[in-house]
């Protein structure tokens, strides 16, 4: 079978030893790769009531068939493990280059076990293997890790590394690769710490065999021609990147602002995509294999480098009240070298001021720094007090739930399953409320992505604010994306291609002979057992829920006054499209019809 | 006459306007409007008249505000 190479590297961090083992073919074509595969790995090796931060639980950086591979934004990786923030499963993606080097050199699948003693990192040069001391990176930021071992191994080496977030075990740490690009969400970056160990150094000299030539050529062709004619991927996302969304859900009344206090932002055009293009973008950048090119370089001041995508605008800048660009510039920025979720980080910030705003978090706590809605000027150094854990800044490394509940308000977090929601406010968007509900990792939006069609119009328009049809439109972007994420590619894609194009991919690829009904009924497999993963972790279907705000709240002013998600109507229809009990448990009958 | 705002985004943003203000006859459609304006109906992805998806037949009224966006999309 083409597509693989075959191996897993399989490093055990205790005593220091690695082996190569085969990746079973059979198996990753019921689970594809990167998502699928390696939640299949971790239901097999890993219990899943294992302690999240304990030796006992793994790490997983597995690729898809389509990593390192010739076609369109080929080059994606995820990381699966056990969630310190959620306590569900993990699995976060990420793009780059560092995935596809990883390819080249001939591996598929890292697994790590154990717990190193000492800070060490990895070292692979195709099959040369090494665990090196990292004494000298430990307590170092993301940048510094990664040019000091870029001179130190071979030239075009890629880096994926945490930063201090990850080593000081923040709850909502971040794994980094190629400096700026990160497997951002549940806090992997923390298990990651827990092991020990500060990067993974990977240069390859291979290329995966490919069937057919012709074949691939034509494939690429008829994708890239799709990619460009389609409005979002062949002009909105390469001119504006994500951040065009910040003005399009200001003007819905969706834009979550002040902690979800409010959904309009009156300041919304100076964090937008418009204002990042004109005043602060230099060039865009792209991802490896990838002709959307999404990514920004901007330049703050003196200092430039990768901006911030549509969330981070959001997280610290709306959600905190903020609208200067500068002051969020900065702080992605320093998310990146602390190895911070910004997602996460800025939705944690905002409960943060609604603590300090309500009475919670008092002054002396701040040592001098501002806390407050709309004041931009101390945001980049809470993150910097986050990642390397001091003052308050350590508790806020925790993430909201856990910061809200330690002053005894857990209300004021704005999460499902303990992981920040994203910037769309669920009450004047009901599909992706239920997504985040029944996201296997907590409020997610790009678990099931219903923002398209709710939103964007596509692949066609639908109410945003009618509850009908809204569970089967979950559950298919739901399963998709699974397998979206398994095969390697990135999910942007999926605005020009449907589930179709993703088995011709995967059968020009791999040589298999999928129809796209197939790729979704993978999709589903993979869902189901995240889900089942989660159950026997003690998640239970009762936390398929929302924060009570955004139940009973109803949207204050704006576009959407008046709305609050209507869950309840959604979430037993949805649960029996899933073929679920009326519990949310998947049934005995559809377990044995995935094959589960 | 009415009294209406237009705001332009992303690339249906020209020479860096944001919004303006229009008296316009009453009863006109979007559709009028837009080609009164220059605005091609097929450059407009999403439609919106006070943050509410609008069809292009839908007739404006008296201090209607309406929002128009190329496609475009993230995550
Ligand atoms: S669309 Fe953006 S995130 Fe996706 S692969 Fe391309 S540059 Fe990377």
């Amino acid at each position: 079978m083409y597509g693989y190479n075959g191996n897993i590297l399989r490093v055990n961090l205790t005593d220091g030893t690695w082996k190569t083992e085969e990746l079973d073919l059979e198996m990753a074509k019921k689970f594809i790769g990167g998502r699928g595969l390696g939640t299949k790995m971790m239901m097999d090796e890993v219990d899943p009531k294992v302690d999240p931060l304990s030796p006992e639980n793994k790490l997983f950086v597995v690729t898809g068939p389509m990593t390192g591979n010739p076609v369109a934004t080929g080059g994606r990786y995820m990381v699966v493990t056990k969630s310190p923030l959620s306590n569900t499963i993990a699995s976060s993606n990420s793009g780059g280059k560092w995935g596809a080097e990883l390819k080249f050199a001939g591996w598929d699948i890292i697994a790590f076990e154990g717990k190193s003693e000492e800070p060490v990192y990895l070292s692979i040069e195709d099959d040369k293997v090494e665990l090196l001391s990292a004494a000298d990176l430990w307590g170092t930021t993301v940048s510094n890790t990664t040019k000091k071992l870029e001179e130190k191994h071979e030239k075009g080496c890629k880096v994926l590394a945490i930063g201090p977030g990850g080593e000081n075990l923040s709850h909502i740490a971040a794994i980094m690769n190629d400096e700026d690009r990160a497997a951002g969400r549940s806090g992997v970056g923390a298990v990651m710490g827990s092991k020990n160990l500060k990067a993974i150094v990977v240069k390859g000299s291979g290329k995966p065999e490919v069937p057919d030539q012709d074949r691939i050529k034509e494939l690429n062709k008829k994708q890239l021609a799709k990619i460009k004619e389609n409005g979002v991927t062949g002009e909105g996302l390469p001119t504006y990147g994500t951040a065009v969304l910040v003005n399009i859900l200001n003007e819905l009344g969706s834009l979550p602002t002040n902690n979800f206090q409010v959904s309009q932002f009156e300041k919304a055009d100076d964090i937008s995509g418009e204002t990042l293009a004109d005043k602060y973008l230099i060039k865009r950048t792209a991802c490896y294999r990838c002709p959307i090119g999404c990514g920004r370089y901007v330049k703050s001041g003196d200092w430039e480098g990768g901006g911030p995508e549509y969330e981070t605008l959001w997280s610290f800048g709306s959600d905190c009240g903020i609208n200067d660009m500068d002051s969020i510039i900065m702080a992605n920025h320093w998310c990146n070298e602390m190895g911070l979720d910004t997602i996460s980080a800025g939705a944690t910030i905002a409960a943060a001021i609604e603590l300090h705003q309500r009475g919670y978090i008092k002054d002396d706590e701040l040592d001098g720094l501002e806390l407050e809605f709309g004041n931009g000027t101390d945001i980049a150094e809470w993150v910097k007090r986050m990642g390397y854990g001091q003052g308050l800044g350590a508790k806020m490394a925790q993430g909201s739930y856990r910061l809200t509940d330690g002053y005894g308000a857990p209300e004021l977090s704005m999460t499902v399953k303990k992981l920040e929601m994203p910037a769309y406010d669920p009450r004047g968007i009901m599909g992706i409320g239920l997504n985040y509900a029944t996201s296997n990792r907590g409020g997610c939006h790009v678990r099931g992505y219903t923002i398209s069609p709710e939103i964007l119009g596509l692949p066609e328009q639908l109410d945003r604010f009618e509850t009908k049809a809204k569970p089967t439109w979950v559950k298919i972007f739901q399963d998709l994306t699974a397998a979206i994420d398994s095969l390697g590619v990135c999910l942007f894609t999926s605005f020009a291609l449907g589930a179709d194009d993703y088995a011709e991919m995967y059968n020009v690829i791999a040589g298999t002979d999928f129809t796209g009904n197939d790729i979704l009924a993978i999709g589903d497999r993979i869902y189901n057992i995240e889900k089942q993963f989660n159950l026997l972790a003690g998640v239970t279907s009762a936390e398929d829920t929302l924060p009570k705000r955004l139940l009973v709240d109803p949207i204050p002013e704006g576009p959407s006054k008046g709305w609050v998600n209507k869950l309840d109507e959604m979430l037993g229809e949805y649960y029996k499209e899933r073929g679920w009990g009326e519990d949310g448990i998947p049934t005995e009958a559809k377990l044995k019809e995935l094959g589960l | 006459m009415i009294k209406i705002e237009v705001r332009y985004f992303a690339t249906l943003r020209i020479d860096d306007k944001k919004k303006e203000t229009l008296e316009i006859q009453e009863d006109i459609s979007v559709e009028s409007l837009l080609e009164q304006i220059g605005v091609a109906l097929e450059d407009v992805a999403i439609l919106l008249v006070n943050g509410i998806r609008t069809s292009p037949e839908y007739k404006l009224k008296d201090g209607d505000v309406m929002s128009l966006f190329p496609p475009v999309g993230g995550g």
